[in-house]
């Protein structure tokens, strides 16, 4: 890579749906795509007179993720209203924690595992609950510019959790970002969906640029609207050298400029200008009366480590010292989520050779999930098949290639044992005298090789296994390799 | 502390309302006689005191993670100003 | 028979008794109403059809022989800040106008358990902001001892229905004393029970940590009888206290046979208080000794700035509590102009949806809400929050403070519920701050969440009622009411319409 002119600095702010199944302040569902406004009660409309009352699990799930990011949680939190108009805010206040959130600090270790950067430790300055706001649509349907409200989002409990600025490239965004769902899918506490904005992230940017032996900081700028990990990469790449290209124009530096909220627009490639806040928003925080504070004592926070399970760091560690996994493996493995560690490690129990399994994993069940779009449980291929399968495979007994053939049989029907699906495709092991006599006739057959393995070239035998699956399908090519090695080897 | 009449004009706005020049003159000579009055806390000393947000103290009212029934769409949008068969309807967010 | 100067709990006893129907009783009230409340004006709406519907079931049921709680078939007043699905909920606004609640408060649920049919939705000041029930969008409600005097505020109609005999039990509610001032001027008692004790599920909040629903009847009996009904704990408000609830009515059977009382030293030698008024609770203390009080003086300090106090907080919830009203999703929308104009919104800041915002909250809200709103706005903004808003809070710590020292002392504090007695019309209303000096007394209570009672303790030269305010400590809400109750039957406390009407 080149000398960067500069250093890009970022900061994210995720915003985290919970997986609740109730709003954070009523009892209307959280389910996604329904028909418009038909998820809302008094509570979440913002009607005169209703008052909100506290889902429990959204606490839960907040606490959980909090501990899981070595995160401090308080011992004492409250809620407070941030007041502004907007029509997707029926209340004219968003219910939030200003100034005592439920969690602070903590820390997201990430690595990228083909060492694009270095190890490297994101710190968190918080994370906080607040309730979700509906969702505005443009609409001039009816011969004028409206827009038409939809509440049924209104007060979903969200998790915003805060970074320091400690984010130094796209790709660092990138990898935080997945690093942080795959830990909030193994905590079960969000589906991260970010198709259904249940996890979306802004980032906050800026560049360090060093000018005649000083650090030039330029204005930073809040990007909105980064609903794939692509996008949070593209618009970063896009986003630094838009702003250093502007800071060459026009030399404006922190400070010179009030900061700017920019849209990203994910057809064009391009961030554009949403807002430039001079007088920052006066919020007018202060705590929400109709609510109570939240209390949670050492023991609670204690049980509530217990239950975390083990965690997508500590599994892929594991994996490689324990299995003796490549770092790159065991990390494919352990992003396909907890489903597929265990079903690793149960093929393993029941006899897998951990690399074989590992090995037919990668190559041969998750491209297929992929092709099909299915899950692994659709799928029907259990772990105990799976490690009866890379044993017979391993223990020489069918060969690769027939091993794919097995395991295509076993998806058709399944029922069937590797040794029925063996039985069905008249798979045999052949015996050695039964091969010798085979590899006497093909070498016979075959002067020409013969020839040059003698000449020394060892690869020349190569060209007789097609024709020794020919004479018997059930022949083991390495074996037939062997035994022809042998056969000359020992005439000479 | 005295209220200026750019501090009424800013705090309108805050609270999106919209003042007749008759208004912003009766409501400066009135918010500085009533910022003046409650100028008396002030003299209270409270250093060391905790703020208190509620009359009664109370802590951890939780609700099960049970959805209950709510609103018809019908009722959620009979006392709205403009609505169509699905949505809320309001002037465009963005002019 | 006079049903206009009988007590709930007396017209329960001839209910139960089948001496009369309660569809009798609620035409009698009707009556009255129609006749009495043009000039009066307590009710912003009534619907007959619906409390005769109510009175009918109340009948049938009885008929039938189900055992019905005491008050079913005595018909109640509601404040018109309280939700219901059956009468349109204004809050004294143009925002409400012909807003029907899709839930009814729980209250409100609580009395049509309880078989009470409603007479109506009174009259108050918009939003519950005033102590004159003159800023209503509905219009003035009088005060029945003297049409050209303000019944109080904000829970006026709710006072005045009772003082001219339209409804025999109300319900108001009380954020600085807006139930107790008005009963006070009305001579009628109200009690504002401690922070909690009824449910604000369905209350349109002014203050929420201030608001308190309650009562507002002829006897303190009947104050215990409608606290019966309207107390309890309330999963859907999580300011509900979790407490088991009192028996009211039956405490005031078993009083306390001795106990001391404090008399605010700061309240009694104020010179803002009328002569008159000092008197009558002069007085008062010299009946409760009777009664078995021993007397003695207590301080409260901070009761100076209880009122300046009262004017951050109150406001600054006010503000967040009352953005709801901006013509998006329910309620008054001002009409569309072509473009918005310039105004007070800054240029970057303009949009048709914001015009809309500032042009319907313009209109929507009255002269006093207004000035509340940006007055609760100022304090929160940035820059005057720690100064005002945290300050008050800090404050209203040291309020609380005093009153749990004096409640060391004694049990109860006795003093006046206003410094004056009912004031003319408009006499107050360009005078905000002296308008606020009426709640002197009052907001000690709501900032505190205590309980506290005002109950009629005789009149004025001129004929205007003098309200007595007993405050207990918080959760003491039975041992106020007794002491009411006592001092009631030792003075054979009668109810009284208002000699006027």
């Amino acid at each position: 890579m080149n000398a960067s002119p500069y250093t890009l600095i970022i900061g994210l702010e995720v915003h985290v749906q919970l997986k609740t199944n109730t709003k954070l302040f009523c009892r209307c569902s959280t389910l996604f795509g329904q028909p418009p406004n038909t998820q809302v009660c008094p509570v979440c409309l913002g009607l005169p007179g209703a008052l909100p009352v506290l889902n429990r699990r959204a606490i839960e799930l907040a606490v959980r993720t909090g501990l899981a990011l070595q995160c401090d949680i308080a011992p004492f939190t409250k809620w407070d209203r941030k007041n502004y108009f907007y029509p997707d805010l029926p209340k004219g206040y968003q219910t939030s924690q200003f100034d005592l959130p439920i969690c602070s600090r903590g820390f997201l270790d990430i690595r990228d595992s083909k060492g694009a950067f270095e190890p490297k430790r994101v710190r968190l300055i918080r994370a906080h609950l607040e309730e979700d706001a509906g969702k505005s649509m443009h609409d001039e349907s009816q011969g004028k510019a409206d827009s038409r409200i939809d509440l049924n989002r209104a007060g979903t409990p969200l998790l915003e959790i805060v970074t320091e600025p400690d984010i130094r490239s796209p790709q660092e965004a990138k990898v935080f970002l997945t690093d942080l769902r795959l830990l909030l899918l193994y905590l079960d506490v969000s589906d991260c969906n970010m198709q259904e904005g249940s996890l979306r992230a802004d980032a906050n940017v800026n560049l360090h640029i060093p000018v005649d032996g000083k650090m030039v900081a330029t204005p930073i700028t809040e990007i909105k609207n980064l609903n794939s990990f692509r996008a949070v990469e593209r618009a970063l790449v896009y986003e630094s050298a838009r702003q250093y290209d502007q800071w060459k124009r026009d030399g404006i530096a922190l400070g010179g400029r009030p900061k700017q909220t920019r849209g990203w627009d994910d057809a064009q490639g391009v961030t554009i200008l949403q807002r430039e806040k001079e007088e920052s928003s006066d919020y007018r925080y202060f705590p929400c009366p109709d609510l109570v504070p939240v209390t949670l004592s050492k023991s609670e926070l204690d049980s509530a480590k217990e239950t975390l399970g083990e965690l997508p760091a500590a599994i892929r560690a594991r994996l490689v010292t324990q299995y003796d996994l490549k770092e790159y493996d065991s990390d494919v493995i352990v992003s396909q989520g907890r489903e597929l560690v265990e079903y690793f490690e149960q093929a393993v129990v029941a006899g897998a050779p951990p690399k074989r399994a590992s090995s037919w994993i990668q190559q041969d069940i998750l491209r297929l999930l992929n092709e099909r779009q299915q899950s692994l449980t659709d799928l029907g291929f259990s772990a105990v098949r799976l490690a009866e399968l890379t044993k017979a495979i391993e223990s020489g007994s069918i060969d690769t290639t027939r091993g794919k053939e097995i395991f295509a049989r076993m998806l058709e029907d399944k029922n069937l044992t590797v040794a029925a699906a063996i039985e069905a495709l008249g798979i045999k092991s052949v015996g050695d005298d039964e091969l010798m006599e085979l590899c006497r006739q093909l070498l016979a057959e075959n002067q020409k090789a013969v020839s040059e393995y003698k000449g020394g070239n060892a690869k020349a035998l190569g060209a007789l296994i097609g024709q020794a699956k020919k004479k018997n399908p059930n022949a083991d090519p390495r074996r037939v390799q062997e035994l022809c090695k042998q056969i000359l080897d020992s005439s000479s | 502390m005295s209220i200026s009449s750019t501090d009424i004009q800013r705090v309108a706005h805050l609270a999106r309302l919209q003042l007749s020049e008759t208004e912003l003159e009766s409501y400066s000579v009135q918010m500085k006689a009533i910022v003046e009055f409650v100028d008396q806390l002030q003299g209270v000393d409270t250093s060391g005191v905790e703020p208190m947000v509620h009359a009664i103290e109370l802590t951890n009212v939780l609700a099960d993670d049970q959805v209950r029934n709510g609103l018809s769409r019908e009722q959620a949008l009979a006392n709205s100003p403009d609505h169509d068969e699905e949505c809320f309807r309001v002037p465009a967010v963005l002019g | 028979m006079d049903w206009c100067a009988t007590s709930a709990a007396e017209l329960s006893r001839q209910l139960s008794n089948r001496a009369i129907s309660a569809v009798e009783l609620a035409k009698y009230f009707l009556n009255r109403i129609s006749l009495l409340d043009p000039k009066v004006q307590a009710f912003i709406s009534v619907s007959e059809e619906l409390t005769l519907k109510q009175a009918a079931e109340v009948d049938k049921l009885r008929m039938s022989g189900e055992s019905l709680g005491p008050l079913a078939g005595v018909p109640v007043a509601v404040k018109d800040l309280l939700c219901t699905t059956d009468l349109p909920t204004t809050c004294g606004s143009k925002f409400g106008k012909g807003y029907m609640s899709p839930y009814d408060a729980t209250v409100v649920t609580s009395m049509r358990r309880s078989h009470m049919p409603w007479l109506g939705k009174t009259n108050l000041d918009e939003f519950a902001m005033g102590g004159s029930t003159e800023t209503s969008f509905y219009g003035i409600t009088r005060n029945p001892w003297d049409l050209q005097r303000t019944p109080g505020g904000s829970s006026g109609g709710s006072a005045a229905c009772l003082a001219a005999g339209l409804a025999p039990l109300s319900l108001g509610t009380d954020t600085g004393g807006s139930i107790r001032q008005p009963a006070a001027f009305c001579g009628v008692s109200g009690f504002k029970p401690t922070y909690g004790r009824i449910s604000r599920y369905g209350l349109v909040a002014f203050a929420s940590s201030l608001d308190q629903i309650g009562p507002m009847a002829h006897t303190v009996e009947d104050l215990a009888l409608a606290m019966d009904v309207l107390a309890g704990h309330d999963h859907r408000d999580s300011t509900s206290l979790p407490h088991e609830k009192p028996a009211f009515a039956a405490s005031l059977l078993e009083p306390r046979k001795s106990f001391r009382v404090g008399v605010v030293r700061e309240q009694i030698e104020d010179a803002g208080l009328d002569s008159e008024i000092r008197q009558a609770v002069e007085k008062t203390l010299e009946v409760l000794k009777d009664c078995g009080a021993e007397i003695c003086e207590v301080s409260l300090p901070h009761s100076k700035v209880w009122v300046p106090t009262y004017y951050v907080i109150a406001p600054c919830e006010a503000s967040s509590n009352l953005s709801r009203f901006d013509g998006a999703h329910f309620g008054f929308r001002a009409e569309a102009t072509v473009a918005p104009k310039g105004g007070s919104a800054d240029a970057g800041d303009s949009s048709p949806l914001v015009d809309m915002y500032c042009r319907t909250r313009s209109e929507g809200f009255g002269a006093e809400v207004k000035r509340r709103i940006m007055l609760g706005t100022y304090a929160l903004s940035a820059g005057y929050y720690d100064a005002y808003y945290l300050k008050a809070l800090k404050v209203r710590r040291l309020i609380r403070q005093d009153f749990d020292k004096a409640f060391e002392q004694v049990d109860l504090l006795v003093g006046p519920t206003t410094p004056t007695t009912a004031f003319r019309i408009g006499e107050k209303l360009n005078d905000p701050v002296q308008m606020y000096l009426g709640d002197l007394y009052t907001v000690g209570a709501n900032l505190a969440g205590l309980p506290a009672l005002s109950i009629p303790c005789g009149h004025s030269s001129s004929g205007l009622p003098i309200g007595v305010q007993f405050q207990g400590r918080p959760l003491d809400d039975c041992f106020v009411l007794q002491v009411g109750h006592k001092y009631q039957q030792a003075i054979n406390w009668k109810p009284m319409p208002a000699s006027v009407i």
